[in-house]
């Protein structure tokens, strides 16, 4: 799907990489550790998190993400929206938590 | 033969903020030169995880990243506590980190055991209340 789509799936809002909505993407990783990012993901190009600070941001860089969704209501600052965007990486915010987020996505065919 | 690339760092142990700089600039750079994506994303995991750990472990230190003609070597050089245990540090889930480390998202235990899988070689040179020297070393 594209990182579009999946912005309706999840009702979310763009803070970051409207040019960049287009992309395909087509699996995603959903975690507060960023330690278990390093760790366990592969080629996911999706980070779904609650945790909101720049190494965010950072990881998803060092794993070539391409898309970042806080759930949670969380909000991040403007330094965070500066590294994600000198990264090219989109930033999506939604309300709902990561269960459901991961859930709405997975049902549409977004894999693991 | 060409003189290698060498690009240095100083890495910041006061200022978690700042955290995984050093790497990221690494990695646009590295972009830049053309190399393969697979051995950039494999030395920046690398680097990070070390660069992580010099802020979070040992307040901060030096990161040196030599380009060479057939492989990359990431120096990371700290004066902070040193490893009592090297083979202890290494195994997955080991972690000495804070529950404050957990809340930044990081102290998993996972850091070691992926910069020796990300990187082809890997030497681990410690001091208890000296510091640490992590080389990691990838061909390209
Ligand atoms: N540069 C360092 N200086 C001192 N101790 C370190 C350093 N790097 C790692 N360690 C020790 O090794 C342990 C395991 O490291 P690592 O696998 O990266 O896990 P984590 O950073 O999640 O704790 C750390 O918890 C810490 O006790
Ligand atoms: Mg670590």
């Amino acid at each position: 799907m594209t990182i579009r789509t999946l912005k309706e799936y999840l009702d979310a809002d763009v803070l970051c990489g409207e040019e960049e909505l287009d992309r395909e993407v087509h699996s995603a990783f959903g975690c507060d550790m960023m330690s278990d990012v390093l760790a366990y993901a592969k080629d996911q190009a999706v980070l779904l998190t609650g945790l909101i600070n720049p190494q965010v941001v950072r990881t998803a860089e060092m794993m070539d993400m391409a898309c970042i969704v806080f759930v949670r209501s969380k909000r991040p600052n403007e330094a965070i929206l500066t590294l994600a965007e000198g990264a090219g990486i989109v930033v999506l915010a939604t309300n709902l938590r990561m269960y459901e987020s991961c859930g709405r996505l997975f049902m549409n065919g977004l894999q693991g | 033969m060409p003189e290698p690339l060498v690009f240095h760092f100083d890495v910041d142990g006061n200022d978690f903020t700042s955290a995984g700089t050093a790497s990221v600039t690494v990695k646009k750079n590295l972009r830049q030169l053309g190399l393969p994506s697979e051995v950039i994303k494999k030395l920046s995991i690398a680097m990070y995880e070390g660069e992580i750990n010099m802020v979070i472990h040992a307040d901060g230190g030096t990161a040196d990243v030599i380009v060479g003609e057939s492989y990359i070597d990431i120096i990371l050089a700290d004066h902070g506590p040193g490893i009592p245990n090297v083979e202890l540090a290494m195994q997955e889930g080991y972690s000495t980190a804070t529950a404050q480390i957990h809340s930044l998202g990081f102290g998993a235990g996972m850091g070691l055991p992926n910069m020796k899988r990300y990187s082809d070689e890997m030497t681990i040179d410690t001091r208890l209340n000296e510091g640490t020297t992590v080389k990691m070393r990838i061909y390209l």
